[in-house]
């Protein structure tokens, strides 16, 4: 498996580190920060960490370009066959940590 | 047909070519008390364990290939029961115990080689960690010892003691632990639970699952035909999301593949089961004499049974770290299976929140060792609707309500643990 990043032209996989599938969105989790918590927050929350898909097929996912240009990447991969239909690179990458200021 | 000194007299009289089938070939009937889905290790050990222990015989294992295609004959055979955390620690214990009689149980060889396992330690901070695993298990009357390196030494001399970085220092020892044939265990069970009346059914995917007006799992469906069941458990190991997803449900549960690599055969070398502390690295040496290891998953969510390149590199490399002579050495064969990684490396054995329902899933990389002790509590569980002593904390609903086993404490990413 070798993955074609957009900056960095193709490498080995080994360059890359894996997060995981794209699609989860983390919720708004009101109760964190000391307020009453809206229903069913926790379940969202739950279903966040630890359910997933495990999806058979084509997948989005996210991957790190720590051997080369420390970009977040998202590829779409087929976990049945390992090809990559596309590699991009992750919309707003470092937006999370840069609103974190 | 019982397997015994006579059996194997009057066999060799006739070449040894009379013997009858080990089980038989059976044909889906239309409804079974209990369906297991899976023909691994666990779903036959399950189907044993029902109709020995529970006196549930209407039994039938489906398998979409053959028995022993998945994981269960692709794993590196280490049987070991050192395991840290309450939960884990009594039973991999009873797995162990299960494994000391399991030639006897089933009349059939398996191999057994309890040899010992010996995990190396290269640091202060490791000694003590590795102290503190040894005692957890002398508390619940497991074996462990604590060898210093003059001692490790002696038991294996080839070692690169003195490796710059990673110096051995010594190693937590638990002599019972060991091999066995990993496919022979699988035969061993379809063996002995076949003789039960147990089916054993290959070439026979389920493909979908058959509910009644309330929900309740009445049977499945297969690329054979549909079979009714009273109640069904699941024990597809890598593939337990995909058959979860048949009947609407997500599992805290990832794919990824795991390689295992075999040389070629050489003299007899390494004693037992031996692991680098410093990297992920694991070898034994099988009778055949080919040395048989592992490391790390890939890390990436699959389910194409096959790897890529960069982790035989660190295995490889763990293993020139470890005896630089292994360098020396051709690899024969290499090849990937599908690890159910679960959100906290520990199994997960419940009832679903479907009615009939059963799951036996999340085994990561270490499910060979648990193979008898799985297939008696998962009995247990579908026999009697209540979870065994030994598995009441592998609940699914554990994650929502904080109670997980996270043995390696790395969280809820699962290619960490
Ligand atoms: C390379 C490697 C090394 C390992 N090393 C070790 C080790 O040293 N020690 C250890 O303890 N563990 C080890 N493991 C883990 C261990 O092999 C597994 O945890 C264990 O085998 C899983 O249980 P099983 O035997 O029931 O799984 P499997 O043998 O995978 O059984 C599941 C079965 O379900 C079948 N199936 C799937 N979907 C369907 C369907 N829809 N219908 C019908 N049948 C279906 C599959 O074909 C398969 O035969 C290793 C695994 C691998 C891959
Ligand atoms: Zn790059």
């Amino acid at each position: 498996m070798r993955i074609a990043c957009p900056f960095c032209g193709e490498r080995e996989n080994g360059e890359f580190t894996y997060l995981g599938d794209a699609k989860p969105k983390r919720p708004a989790m009101v109760a964190i920060d000391g307020g009453a918590g809206a229903p069913g927050e926790a379940e969202a929350f739950y279903d966040y960490v630890y359910l997933r898909d495990n999806f058979a097929g084509e997948m989005s996912e996210y991957w790190y370009h720590g051997g080369g240009c420390r970009s977040w990447l998202v590829i779409e991969r087929n976990t049945l066959t390992h090809d990559i239909k596309s590699v991009r690179a992750a919309p707003g990458a470092g937006a999370a940590k840069a609103g974190a200021k | 047909m019982k397997y015994s000194i006579f059996s194997l007299a009057r066999a060799a009289l006739s070449g040894h070519k009379n013997w009858p089938r080990t089980w038989r070939d059976a044909q889906p009937k239309s409804h079974y008390d209990v369906v297991i889905i899976g023909g691994g290790g666990h779903g036959l050990a399950t189907a044993y364990f029902l109709a020995h222990k529970y006196g549930i015989r209407n039994v039938a294992v489906l398998e979409k290939g053959w028995i022993g295609s998945g994981n269960a004959g692709r794993n590196t055979t280490i049987v070991r029961s050192n395991y840290m955390l309450p939960g884990n620690t009594g039973f991999y214990e009873l797995s162990m115990k299960l494994w000391e009689r399991m030639e006897q149980d089933l009349n059939y060889n398996t191999m057994m080689s309890q040899r010992g396992i010996v995990n190396l330690y290269h640091s202060d901070a490791q000694r003590d960690a590795y102290a503190r695993r040894g005692n957890v298990m002398r508390i619940n009357g497991i074996d462990a010892e604590l060898l210093d390196q003059a001692q490790v030494r002696k038991m294996m001399p080839f070692l690169n003691f003195d490796n710059a970085r990673f110096p051995i220092q010594g190693g937590l020892l638990q002599r019972r632990a060991g091999t066995a044939r990993h496919d022979a265990v699988v035969w061993g069970y379809a063996h002995a639970g076949d003789r039960l009346g147990v089916d054993i059914i290959q070439n026979c995917e389920v493909t979908g699952f058959t509910r009644d007006q309330n929900g309740k799992v009445t049977g499945v469906e297969t690329s054979r035909g549909a079979i009714g069941a009273g109640k069904v458990g699941m024990a597809v190991a890598g593939n337990s999301s995909r058959v979860a997803a048949m009947a609407g449900m997500r599992l805290p549960i990832e794919s990824h593949v795991l390689q295992a690599f075999v040389s070629e055969a050489i003299k007899p070398l390494i004693p037992g089961v031996l692991t680098f502390g410093a990297g992920h690295f694991y070898v034994s040496q099988s009778d055949k004499g080919g040395l048989v290891f592992g490391g790390d998953i890939d890390g990436y969510n699959s389910y194409a049974q096959r790897g890529n390149m960069p982790v035989m590199e660190d295995v490889c490399e763990g293993g020139m770290a470890l005896m630089p002579m292994i360098g020396r050495v051709r690899l024969l064969r290499q090849w990937g299976g599908i690890m159910d990684m679960s959100m906290d490396g520990t199994p997960i054995i419940d009832r679903t929140p479907i009615d009939g329902l059963y799951l036996n899933a999340g085994w990561c990389y270490g499910g060979f060792k648990a193979t008898p002790g799985s297939g008696l509590v998962f009995a247990h569980l579908i026999a009697t609707d209540t979870p065994h002593e030994e598995a009441k904390r592998f609940r699914l609903d554990r994650f929502q309500r904080g109670a997980m086993i996270d043995e390696k404490g790395v969280g809820a990413q699962p290619n960490l643990h």
